[in-house]
Protein backbone atom coordinates (compact mmCIF):
# COMPACT_ATOMS: atom_id res chain seq x y z
CA UNK A 1 0.00 0.00 0.00
CA UNK A 2 1.49 3.12 -0.89
CA UNK A 3 1.58 6.19 1.87
CA UNK A 4 -1.68 8.04 2.60
CA UNK A 5 -0.67 11.43 3.67
CA UNK A 6 -3.78 12.12 6.07
CA UNK A 7 -2.80 15.99 6.62
CA UNK A 8 -0.38 18.80 4.96
CA UNK A 9 0.80 21.48 6.47
CA UNK A 10 -1.75 23.50 5.88
CA UNK A 11 -4.68 21.20 6.98
CA UNK A 12 -2.53 20.75 10.19
CA UNK A 13 -2.40 24.31 10.70
CA UNK A 14 -6.70 24.46 10.50
CA UNK A 15 -6.73 21.74 12.52
CA UNK A 16 -4.32 23.26 15.68
CA UNK A 17 -6.56 26.44 15.45
CA UNK A 18 -9.48 24.81 15.55
CA UNK A 19 -8.60 22.58 18.54
CA UNK A 20 -7.04 25.65 20.06
CA UNK A 21 -10.79 27.25 19.74
CA UNK A 22 -12.21 24.15 21.63
CA UNK A 23 -10.00 24.86 24.77
CA UNK A 24 -10.50 28.20 24.76
CA UNK A 25 -14.33 27.39 24.41
CA UNK A 26 -13.38 25.26 28.14
CA UNK A 27 -10.68 26.57 29.62
CA UNK A 28 -11.85 30.92 29.97
CA UNK A 29 -8.96 32.31 30.58
CA UNK A 30 -6.51 29.63 30.87
CA UNK A 31 -5.75 31.03 35.00
CA UNK A 32 -5.90 27.58 36.19
CA UNK A 33 -5.08 25.54 33.00
CA UNK A 34 -1.62 24.19 32.07
CA UNK A 35 -0.60 22.74 28.96
CA UNK A 36 1.77 19.72 29.27
CA UNK A 37 3.22 18.14 26.46
CA UNK A 38 4.37 14.44 26.77
CA UNK A 39 8.08 13.53 25.46
CA UNK A 40 9.18 13.01 22.96
CA UNK A 41 6.75 14.13 20.30
CA UNK A 42 4.10 15.57 21.76
CA UNK A 43 5.86 18.23 22.76
CA UNK A 44 5.91 19.98 19.39
CA UNK A 45 2.62 19.71 19.08
CA UNK A 46 2.17 21.48 22.67
CA UNK A 47 4.35 24.28 21.30
CA UNK A 48 2.48 24.68 18.51
CA UNK A 49 -0.89 25.13 20.45
CA UNK A 50 0.26 27.13 23.20
CA UNK A 51 1.98 29.68 20.45
CA UNK A 52 -1.06 29.61 18.06
CA UNK A 53 -3.38 29.75 21.96
CA UNK A 54 -1.48 33.26 22.77
CA UNK A 55 -2.04 34.77 19.23
CA UNK A 56 -5.53 33.74 19.51
CA UNK A 57 -6.53 34.89 23.08
CA UNK A 58 -3.93 37.66 23.18
CA UNK A 59 -2.69 35.90 26.68
CA UNK A 60 1.29 35.92 27.65
CA UNK A 61 3.65 33.33 29.46
CA UNK A 62 0.88 30.48 29.30
CA UNK A 63 1.92 27.33 32.11
CA UNK A 64 3.23 25.23 29.69
CA UNK A 65 5.50 22.00 30.10
CA UNK A 66 6.92 19.68 28.89
CA UNK A 67 6.54 16.08 30.76
CA UNK A 68 9.19 12.70 30.45
CA UNK A 69 7.18 9.46 30.91
CA UNK A 70 9.90 6.80 30.54
CA UNK A 71 10.74 6.13 34.11
CA UNK A 72 6.29 4.66 34.12
CA UNK A 73 6.73 3.03 31.30
CA UNK A 74 5.14 -0.54 31.43
CA UNK A 75 7.33 -1.81 28.58
CA UNK A 76 10.46 -1.27 31.07
CA UNK A 77 12.71 -5.03 30.26
CA UNK A 78 10.23 -6.18 27.56
CA UNK A 79 12.30 -4.41 25.11
CA UNK A 80 15.67 -5.39 23.68
CA UNK A 81 17.07 -2.15 25.38
CA UNK A 82 16.00 0.31 28.20
CA UNK A 83 14.26 3.23 26.85
CA UNK A 84 16.06 6.44 26.96
CA UNK A 85 14.52 9.20 28.57
CA UNK A 86 14.30 12.66 27.41
CA UNK A 87 13.99 15.80 29.42
CA UNK A 88 10.93 17.01 31.74
CA UNK A 89 10.72 20.94 32.13
CA UNK A 90 8.28 21.65 34.57
CA UNK A 91 8.82 24.50 36.51
CA UNK A 92 4.79 24.65 37.83
CA UNK A 93 3.01 22.49 40.48
CA UNK A 94 -0.36 20.86 38.95
CA UNK A 95 -1.99 21.11 42.36
CA UNK A 96 -5.58 22.30 42.00
CA UNK A 97 -4.88 22.84 37.81
CA UNK A 98 -6.86 21.75 35.04
CA UNK A 99 -4.10 19.99 33.17
CA UNK A 100 -4.43 19.60 29.13
CA UNK A 101 -2.69 16.55 28.20
CA UNK A 102 -0.85 16.55 24.66
CA UNK A 103 0.64 13.88 22.36
CA UNK A 104 0.76 13.54 18.83
CA UNK A 105 -0.66 9.71 18.41
CA UNK A 106 -3.04 8.05 20.58
CA UNK A 107 -2.58 4.33 19.74
CA UNK A 108 -2.79 1.99 22.37
CA UNK A 109 -3.07 4.33 25.08
CA UNK A 110 -0.20 3.30 27.65
CA UNK A 111 1.87 5.76 27.33
CA UNK A 112 -1.19 8.47 28.52
CA UNK A 113 -1.36 5.92 31.61
CA UNK A 114 2.03 6.21 32.13
CA UNK A 115 1.87 10.05 31.87
CA UNK A 116 -0.64 10.16 34.08
CA UNK A 117 1.02 8.16 36.89
CA UNK A 118 4.02 10.35 36.18
CA UNK A 119 1.75 13.70 36.56
CA UNK A 120 1.69 12.68 39.88
CA UNK A 121 4.76 13.95 41.03
CA UNK A 122 3.89 17.28 40.67
CA UNK A 123 0.68 17.13 42.51
CA UNK A 124 -2.89 16.65 42.49
CA UNK A 125 -4.25 18.24 39.39
CA UNK A 126 -8.02 19.01 39.76
CA UNK A 127 -8.73 17.43 36.59
CA UNK A 128 -6.82 16.35 33.45
CA UNK A 129 -7.98 16.29 29.64
CA UNK A 130 -6.22 14.51 26.93
CA UNK A 131 -5.88 16.16 23.44
CA UNK A 132 -3.94 14.34 20.42
CA UNK A 133 -3.43 14.87 16.82
CA UNK A 134 -4.46 11.20 15.61
CA UNK A 135 -6.03 9.20 17.18
CA UNK A 136 -5.87 5.72 15.58
CA UNK A 137 -9.32 4.25 17.48
CA UNK A 138 -9.86 0.15 17.46
CA UNK A 139 -6.50 -0.17 18.92
CA UNK A 140 -6.63 0.87 22.46
CA UNK A 141 -5.21 -1.70 25.03
CA UNK A 142 -6.68 0.44 27.84
CA UNK A 143 -9.66 2.75 28.52
CA UNK A 144 -8.17 5.85 27.16
CA UNK A 145 -10.11 8.30 25.07
CA UNK A 146 -9.01 11.75 24.13
CA UNK A 147 -11.21 14.88 24.93
CA UNK A 148 -9.65 17.02 21.96
CA UNK A 149 -9.05 15.41 18.46
CA UNK A 150 -7.35 16.83 15.68
CA UNK A 151 -8.24 13.19 13.26
CA UNK A 152 -9.63 10.32 13.78
CA UNK A 153 -8.21 7.46 11.92
CA UNK A 154 -8.79 3.97 11.17
CA UNK A 155 -6.19 1.57 11.06
CA UNK A 156 -4.74 -1.69 11.66
CA UNK A 157 -2.07 -2.73 13.87
CA UNK A 158 0.49 -3.05 10.77
CA UNK A 159 0.22 0.79 9.79
CA UNK A 160 2.01 3.58 11.41
CA UNK A 161 1.14 6.72 11.47
CA UNK A 162 4.14 9.14 11.18
CA UNK A 163 3.85 13.05 12.44
CA UNK A 164 6.04 15.07 11.01
CA UNK A 165 7.13 18.62 12.20
CA UNK A 166 9.11 21.47 10.91
CA UNK A 167 10.93 21.76 13.80
CA UNK A 168 12.60 18.30 13.84
CA UNK A 169 12.03 16.80 9.86
CA UNK A 170 12.07 20.11 7.79
CA UNK A 171 7.59 19.84 6.91
CA UNK A 172 4.56 19.74 8.57
CA UNK A 173 2.68 16.45 7.62
CA UNK A 174 0.91 13.29 9.10
CA UNK A 175 1.26 10.23 7.09
CA UNK A 176 -0.22 6.81 7.47
CA UNK A 177 2.63 3.91 6.48
CA UNK A 178 2.06 0.19 6.20
CA UNK A 179 4.95 -1.41 6.81
CA UNK A 180 5.19 -3.15 3.59
CA UNK A 181 5.57 0.29 2.13
CA UNK A 182 8.72 1.04 3.84
CA UNK B 1 17.15 3.56 22.34
CA UNK B 2 20.79 2.32 23.05
CA UNK B 3 21.76 0.50 25.94
CA UNK B 4 25.53 -0.64 28.16
CA UNK B 5 27.56 -2.85 26.52
CA UNK B 6 28.38 -4.69 29.40
CA UNK B 7 26.37 -6.86 31.88
CA UNK B 8 27.38 -6.02 35.35
CA UNK B 9 29.17 -2.66 36.10
CA UNK B 10 32.40 -4.51 37.31
CA UNK B 11 35.06 -1.82 36.66
CA UNK B 12 35.34 1.26 34.27
CA UNK B 13 37.72 -0.10 32.41
CA UNK B 14 35.16 -2.47 30.67
CA UNK B 15 33.52 0.51 30.06
CA UNK B 16 33.29 2.44 26.52
CA UNK B 17 33.15 5.77 26.29
CA UNK B 18 29.45 5.44 24.90
CA UNK B 19 28.65 3.95 27.89
CA UNK B 20 30.19 6.42 30.23
CA UNK B 21 27.95 9.05 28.18
CA UNK B 22 24.75 7.05 28.29
CA UNK B 23 25.35 6.66 32.08
CA UNK B 24 25.91 10.68 32.35
CA UNK B 25 22.44 11.37 30.19
CA UNK B 26 20.37 9.11 32.32
CA UNK B 27 22.00 10.04 35.33
CA UNK B 28 20.63 13.74 34.21
CA UNK B 29 17.12 12.73 34.08
CA UNK B 30 16.93 11.15 37.41
CA UNK B 31 19.06 14.17 38.79
CA UNK B 32 16.02 16.26 37.84
CA UNK B 33 13.67 13.18 39.64
CA UNK B 34 14.91 13.13 42.76
CA UNK B 35 14.74 16.60 43.00
CA UNK B 36 11.27 17.17 42.59
CA UNK B 37 8.91 16.75 45.54
CA UNK B 38 8.03 12.97 44.67
CA UNK B 39 11.32 11.77 44.38
CA UNK B 40 10.57 8.31 43.12
CA UNK B 41 9.72 6.66 39.74
CA UNK B 42 8.03 3.30 39.58
CA UNK B 43 10.90 1.66 36.73
CA UNK B 44 12.41 -1.08 39.13
CA UNK B 45 9.31 -2.29 41.13
CA UNK B 46 9.77 -5.73 39.78
CA UNK B 47 13.02 -6.01 40.64
CA UNK B 48 15.03 -7.69 44.08
CA UNK B 49 18.29 -5.73 45.07
CA UNK B 50 20.75 -7.04 47.54
CA UNK B 51 23.41 -4.98 49.33
CA UNK B 52 26.27 -7.02 50.12
CA UNK B 53 28.74 -5.35 52.30
CA UNK B 54 31.63 -7.53 53.17
CA UNK B 55 33.15 -4.06 54.34
CA UNK B 56 32.20 -1.62 56.19
CA UNK B 57 30.92 1.50 54.33
CA UNK B 58 28.62 4.39 55.15
CA UNK B 59 28.04 6.34 52.43
CA UNK B 60 28.36 4.07 49.21
CA UNK B 61 25.71 1.73 51.15
CA UNK B 62 23.56 4.58 52.09
CA UNK B 63 23.92 6.17 48.35
CA UNK B 64 22.99 2.51 47.05
CA UNK B 65 20.23 2.15 48.93
CA UNK B 66 18.89 5.16 48.01
CA UNK B 67 18.93 5.04 44.75
CA UNK B 68 17.68 1.53 44.62
CA UNK B 69 14.24 2.32 46.83
CA UNK B 70 14.15 5.49 44.84
CA UNK B 71 13.44 3.32 41.51
CA UNK B 72 11.11 1.08 43.74
CA UNK B 73 13.27 -1.74 43.66
CA UNK B 74 13.08 -3.78 46.93
CA UNK B 75 16.38 -3.62 49.01
CA UNK B 76 17.93 -6.53 51.29
CA UNK B 77 20.93 -5.38 53.18
CA UNK B 78 23.48 -8.00 54.48
CA UNK B 79 26.64 -6.93 56.61
CA UNK B 80 29.51 -9.66 56.89
CA UNK B 81 30.28 -8.77 60.11
CA UNK B 82 26.51 -10.18 61.36
CA UNK B 83 26.66 -12.96 58.61
CA UNK B 84 27.30 -16.66 58.59
CA UNK B 85 30.65 -15.39 56.55
CA UNK B 86 32.23 -15.34 60.09
CA UNK B 87 31.00 -19.18 60.30
CA UNK B 88 33.14 -20.04 57.43
CA UNK B 89 30.87 -19.84 54.32
CA UNK B 90 32.12 -19.30 50.99
CA UNK B 91 31.67 -16.60 48.68
CA UNK B 92 29.72 -18.04 46.20
CA UNK B 93 27.59 -20.30 48.77
CA UNK B 94 26.71 -16.93 50.60
CA UNK B 95 25.50 -14.75 47.39
CA UNK B 96 23.93 -18.18 46.08
CA UNK B 97 21.72 -18.59 48.94
CA UNK B 98 20.80 -14.86 48.61
CA UNK B 99 20.04 -15.30 44.99
CA UNK B 100 17.41 -18.55 45.92
CA UNK B 101 15.16 -16.05 47.44
CA UNK B 102 14.91 -14.57 44.28
CA UNK B 103 17.17 -11.36 43.70
CA UNK B 104 17.76 -10.14 40.73
CA UNK B 105 20.57 -7.59 40.94
CA UNK B 106 23.91 -8.14 43.63
CA UNK B 107 25.29 -4.63 44.95
CA UNK B 108 28.95 -5.74 46.28
CA UNK B 109 31.86 -4.16 48.22
CA UNK B 110 34.42 -6.64 48.99
CA UNK B 111 38.09 -6.33 50.33
CA UNK B 112 39.63 -8.86 47.71
CA UNK B 113 40.15 -7.17 44.48
CA UNK B 114 38.09 -8.76 41.85
CA UNK B 115 35.64 -10.72 43.75
CA UNK B 116 32.64 -8.87 41.59
CA UNK B 117 34.33 -10.68 38.58
CA UNK B 118 34.48 -14.14 40.39
CA UNK B 119 30.92 -13.36 41.36
CA UNK B 120 29.34 -12.44 38.05
CA UNK B 121 30.87 -15.98 36.25
CA UNK B 122 29.42 -17.35 38.83
CA UNK B 123 25.54 -15.97 40.01
CA UNK B 124 22.84 -15.63 37.42
CA UNK B 125 22.08 -11.96 38.62
CA UNK B 126 23.46 -8.77 37.70
CA UNK B 127 26.77 -7.25 39.59
CA UNK B 128 27.31 -4.03 40.53
CA UNK B 129 30.78 -3.68 42.26
CA UNK B 130 30.45 -1.22 44.93
CA UNK B 131 33.90 -1.41 45.84
CA UNK B 132 36.67 -4.51 45.77
CA UNK B 133 40.04 -3.90 47.72
CA UNK B 134 42.37 -1.62 46.09
CA UNK B 135 40.86 -2.49 42.95
CA UNK B 136 38.26 -0.91 41.23
CA UNK B 137 35.09 1.79 42.78
CA UNK B 138 33.53 2.40 39.49
CA UNK B 139 30.21 4.50 40.19
CA UNK B 140 32.75 6.59 42.83
CA UNK B 141 34.54 7.16 39.29
CA UNK B 142 31.41 8.08 37.14
CA UNK B 143 29.94 10.21 40.01
CA UNK B 144 32.92 12.34 40.17
CA UNK B 145 33.00 12.99 36.08
CA UNK B 146 29.45 13.87 36.21
CA UNK B 147 30.22 15.99 38.97
CA UNK B 148 33.02 17.86 36.86
CA UNK B 149 31.19 17.70 33.84
CA UNK B 150 28.22 19.77 35.78
CA UNK B 151 30.28 22.25 37.34
CA UNK B 152 32.64 22.76 34.26
CA UNK B 153 30.41 22.04 31.15
CA UNK B 154 32.54 19.06 30.06
CA UNK B 155 35.25 16.41 31.36
CA UNK B 156 36.99 16.24 27.88
CA UNK B 157 40.49 18.83 27.92
CA UNK B 158 40.28 18.84 31.54
CA UNK B 159 43.10 18.46 34.00
CA UNK B 160 42.47 16.57 36.90
CA UNK B 161 45.09 15.83 39.75
CA UNK B 162 44.37 13.15 42.38
CA UNK B 163 46.21 13.32 45.67
CA UNK B 164 47.06 11.15 48.24
CA UNK B 165 47.12 7.43 48.54
CA UNK B 166 47.07 5.73 44.78
CA UNK B 167 48.50 2.97 45.68
CA UNK B 168 45.89 1.84 48.32
CA UNK B 169 43.35 4.01 46.45
CA UNK B 170 40.54 2.10 44.19
CA UNK B 171 38.43 5.74 43.65
CA UNK B 172 42.54 6.80 42.11
CA UNK B 173 42.49 3.95 40.03
CA UNK B 174 38.78 4.14 38.59
CA UNK B 175 39.29 8.03 38.36
CA UNK B 176 42.06 7.17 36.10
CA UNK B 177 40.15 4.90 33.63
CA UNK B 178 37.24 7.08 34.09
CA UNK B 179 38.57 10.08 32.84
CA UNK B 180 41.05 9.14 30.86
CA UNK B 181 38.46 7.50 28.56
CA UNK B 182 36.73 10.59 28.73
CA UNK B 183 39.37 13.38 27.15
CA UNK B 184 40.59 14.37 30.33
CA UNK B 185 44.13 14.95 31.44
CA UNK B 186 45.16 13.21 34.46
CA UNK B 187 47.72 13.82 37.14
CA UNK B 188 48.74 12.10 40.32
CA UNK B 189 50.35 13.10 43.31
CA UNK B 190 51.67 11.82 46.22
CA UNK B 191 54.39 10.84 48.30
CA UNK B 192 56.78 8.36 46.35
CA UNK B 193 56.08 5.74 49.54
CA UNK B 194 52.23 5.45 47.83
CA UNK B 195 52.55 5.81 44.28
CA UNK B 196 52.81 2.40 42.42
CA UNK B 197 55.42 1.73 40.35
CA UNK B 198 55.11 2.05 36.15
CA UNK B 199 51.67 4.40 37.43
CA UNK B 200 53.06 6.21 34.27
CA UNK B 201 51.54 3.32 31.95
CA UNK B 202 48.00 4.37 32.71
CA UNK B 203 49.18 7.10 30.84
CA UNK B 204 48.57 9.68 33.71
CA UNK B 205 51.13 12.54 34.77
CA UNK B 206 53.40 12.04 37.68
CA UNK B 207 54.25 14.77 40.77
CA UNK B 208 55.75 14.54 43.88
CA UNK B 209 55.43 18.51 44.70
CA UNK B 210 51.61 19.64 45.59
CA UNK B 211 51.81 22.99 44.90
CA UNK B 212 53.16 22.16 41.02
CA UNK B 213 50.42 19.45 40.65
CA UNK B 214 48.19 22.24 41.72
CA UNK B 215 49.08 25.13 39.45
CA UNK B 216 48.80 22.45 36.77
CA UNK B 217 45.08 21.13 37.30
CA UNK B 218 41.57 22.35 36.84
CA UNK B 219 40.26 20.07 39.35
CA UNK B 220 41.76 18.63 42.53
CA UNK B 221 40.61 15.23 43.86
CA UNK B 222 41.74 15.01 47.49
CA UNK B 223 41.49 11.73 48.08
CA UNK B 224 41.35 10.10 51.99
CA UNK B 225 44.44 8.67 54.08
CA UNK B 226 43.59 5.63 54.40
CA UNK B 227 44.57 4.72 57.78
CA UNK B 228 43.29 1.22 58.16
CA UNK B 229 45.40 -0.01 54.70
CA UNK B 230 48.96 1.55 56.54
CA UNK B 231 49.93 -1.82 57.86
CA UNK B 232 53.10 -0.84 57.39
CA UNK B 233 54.47 2.57 57.68
CA UNK B 234 53.81 4.55 54.34
CA UNK B 235 54.75 8.20 55.78
CA UNK B 236 56.69 8.93 59.01
CA UNK B 237 53.59 10.67 60.64
CA UNK B 238 50.17 12.23 59.46
CA UNK B 239 51.32 15.58 60.68
CA UNK B 240 54.01 14.90 58.06
CA UNK B 241 51.92 13.91 55.39
CA UNK B 242 49.60 16.93 55.97
CA UNK B 243 52.80 19.40 55.79
CA UNK B 244 53.60 17.83 52.43
CA UNK B 245 50.33 16.94 51.21
CA UNK B 246 47.16 18.65 52.42
CA UNK B 247 45.79 21.49 51.00
CA UNK B 248 44.76 24.03 53.36
CA UNK B 249 44.06 27.88 52.97
CA UNK B 250 47.51 29.58 52.30
CA UNK B 251 49.09 27.32 49.73
CA UNK B 252 45.14 27.43 47.57
CA UNK B 253 45.54 31.29 47.83
CA UNK B 254 49.54 30.71 46.99
CA UNK B 255 47.89 29.69 43.77
CA UNK B 256 46.15 32.10 42.01
CA UNK B 257 43.40 30.15 39.79
CA UNK B 258 40.20 29.25 40.41
CA UNK B 259 40.43 24.93 41.09
CA UNK B 260 37.63 22.79 42.09
CA UNK B 261 38.11 20.72 44.86
CA UNK B 262 36.44 17.42 45.33
CA UNK B 263 36.78 14.81 47.82
CA UNK B 264 35.20 11.06 47.95
CA UNK B 265 34.35 11.12 51.51
CA UNK B 266 34.72 10.22 54.39
CA UNK B 267 36.86 13.98 54.77
CA UNK B 268 39.97 13.91 57.68
CA UNK B 269 39.11 17.09 58.10
CA UNK B 270 42.97 18.90 58.87
CA UNK B 271 45.02 16.09 56.96
CA UNK B 272 44.37 16.06 53.22
CA UNK B 273 42.42 19.14 52.83
CA UNK B 274 41.76 21.53 55.51
CA UNK B 275 37.98 22.55 57.03
CA UNK B 276 37.47 25.79 55.10
CA UNK B 277 38.18 24.88 52.08
CA UNK B 278 36.41 21.43 52.41
CA UNK B 279 32.89 24.02 53.03
CA UNK B 280 34.08 26.91 50.42
CA UNK B 281 32.46 28.44 47.42
CA UNK B 282 35.32 25.99 44.98
CA UNK B 283 34.17 22.68 47.12
CA UNK B 284 31.72 20.34 45.24
CA UNK B 285 32.02 17.50 48.03
CA UNK B 286 28.10 17.62 48.79
CA UNK B 287 27.33 18.23 45.09
CA UNK B 288 29.40 14.53 44.72
CA UNK B 289 27.46 13.09 47.19
CA UNK B 290 24.12 14.17 45.49
CA UNK B 291 25.21 13.35 42.37
CA UNK B 292 26.12 9.35 43.52
CA UNK B 293 22.34 9.00 43.75
CA UNK B 294 21.88 10.04 40.35
CA UNK B 295 24.46 8.33 38.86
CA UNK B 296 23.87 4.82 40.43
CA UNK B 297 19.72 5.24 40.21
CA UNK B 298 21.29 5.58 36.23
CA UNK B 299 23.30 2.53 36.20
CA UNK B 300 20.58 0.15 38.51
CA UNK B 301 18.27 1.57 35.63
CA UNK B 302 20.48 0.26 32.86
CA UNK B 303 21.73 -2.97 34.29
CA UNK B 304 18.11 -3.78 35.17
CA UNK B 305 16.84 -2.77 31.75
CA UNK B 306 18.78 -5.76 30.74
CA UNK B 307 17.16 -8.33 32.60
CA UNK B 308 15.10 -10.49 30.88
CA UNK B 309 11.35 -9.65 31.63
CA UNK B 310 8.21 -11.79 30.40
CA UNK B 311 6.42 -11.41 27.44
Amino acid sequence: MKPVELLNSEQLSITITRLCHELVENHGDFSKSAIIGLQPRGIYLANRIVKRLEEITGLENMRHGDMDITFHRDDFRRKSTPPTPSDTRMDFMTEGLKVILVDDVLFTGRTIRAGLDALLAFGRPSTVELMVLIDRRFSRHLPVQPDYTGRTVDSIASERVEVEWVETEGTDRVTLLSTESE
Amino acid sequence: MSSLSVDHLLGIKGLTPEDIELIFTTADNFKDVINRPIKKVPSLRDITIANVFFENSTRTKLSFELAEKRLSADVVNFASSSSSVKKGETLVDTVNNILAMKVDMVVMRHPNPGAPHFLSKHIDAKVVNAGDGTHEHPTQALLDAFSIREKLGEVKGKKVVIVGDILHSRVALSNIHCLKKLGAEVMVCGPRTLMPKFVESLGVKVEFNLKKALEWCDVANMLRIQLERQDMAYFPSLREYTMQYGLDRALFNSINKDIVLMHPGPINRGVEISSDLADSANSIILQQVENGVAVRMAVLYLLAGKIKGQD
